[in-house]
């Protein structure tokens, strides 16, 4: 693309690196990436995608801001509470960056409309709060082959992972099945330190645009895990199972399954 | 003997299983995923699975949530 004057620049300290360049500046504002959840990880992955011009992004998320979210959940602020986050988030991802196109989705995501809001993007973001959907997300990636940036976080700890489908492991390569319903707490029932997701969904932001780019070595077969009191990282390898019931070689989800279950979430 | 558990060398009883390894941390078998050596030991082998000298064992905690 050409670009203007204005996003010379804008994007001038991406232009100037090697493994960007004008080039992948045209990558980054040509992508289309689909964020689950504008939540705690949703508010930095959309701010610093938006920052660096990813060109069309689209949120989805079905809940209200609430006053208990602003200490962690930077997009929103105290003149959106009561407003939809997908609304909330993309007038603050568009005030940051007017090259890029925010389409909110006010819709809980479920295995009958994710394939159709996946299908206008190229990369999807996993930020959201509850186990079923972390699943849904996961086996609907890996079934239409669809790089996701998978995040999680609770209490202190963070953990974050990219899955490519056909290059390497996916969700239940590491966890086959979610763990049954209340055992896990959420964030709500068990809290979660605000600076938490900024972490967390910086890095997967970078993995994001990494992925863009086509550059580095992305969180591929391993999964990044942080401990915020510690200040320790921890990464783990991970393989993909050739018996993995979604990305193994006999798979037996080849639809998405009914995913009901005690949704902890909101 | 001694194992690896998350990166760091600790002393184990001789063929410790996962589950008396996850007992002795304090660890519900059900908020974790095991790796043992690479690979996904499945929960209902945790029992069963014995561990040996130099294992590398990777104790991974269900975290769900992206606080919505």
């Amino acid at each position: 693309m050409d670009f203007t004057e204005e996003q010379l620049l804008r994007y001038s300290r991406h232009i100037l690196l090697p493994e960007v360049g004008g080039k992948g500046q045209s990558k980054i504002n040509a992508a289309r990436v689909l964020m689950i959840g504008a939540g705690g990880l949703g508010s930095p992955v959309g701010y610093y995608l938006a920052a660096a011009g990813v060109g069309k992004i689209g949120i989805v998320d079905d809940d209200k801001v609430e006053l208990s979210n602003l200490q962690r959940q930077i997009a929103h602020s105290m003149d959106t509470l009561g407003s939809y986050k997908a609304d909330s988030a993309k007038a603050t991802f568009e005030a940051l960056n007017p090259d890029v196109n925010v389409t909110p989705i006010k819709k809980r995501i479920n295995r009958d409309n994710i394939f159709d809001i996946m299908k206008d993007y190229d990369i999807v973001v996993d930020g959201s709060d509850n186990f079923p959907t972390r699943y849904l997300i996961n086996d609907a990636c890996v079934i239409e082959g669809k790089p996701l940036s998978s995040g999680a976080i609770l209490r202190f700890e963070g953990q974050v992972t990219t899955i490519v489908p056909g290059k390497g492991h996916c969700y239940r390569c590491l966890f086959e099945d979610p763990p049954p319903p209340g055992l896990v707490p959420s964030c709500q029932e068990a809290g979660v330190v605000g600076a938490l997701p900024g972490i967390i969904g910086g890095f997967q932001a970078m993995e994001v645009l990494k992925l863009i780019l086509g550059k580095g070595e992305p969180l591929i077969n391993r999964l990044l895990i942080y401990d915020a009191l510690k200040t320790q990282f921890r990464t783990v390898k991970v393989r993909r199972n050739p018996q993995c019931p979604v990305c193994g070689e006999n798979p037996s989800i080849t639809e998405l399954p009914d995913y009901t279950q005690d949704v902890c979430s909101i | 003997m001694k194992i690896r558990l998350n990166g760091k060398l600790i002393e184990a009883p001789d063929d410790i299983t996962v589950s008396n390894l996850l007992t002795s941390l304090g660890i519900a078998e059900e908020r974790v995923a095991v790796e043992v050596n690479l690979n996904i030991i499945k929960k209902k082998f945790y029992e069963t699975h014995v561990l040996h000298e130099a294992d590398e064992v990777e104790v991974v905690n269900f975290v769900g949530g992206g606080s919505v």
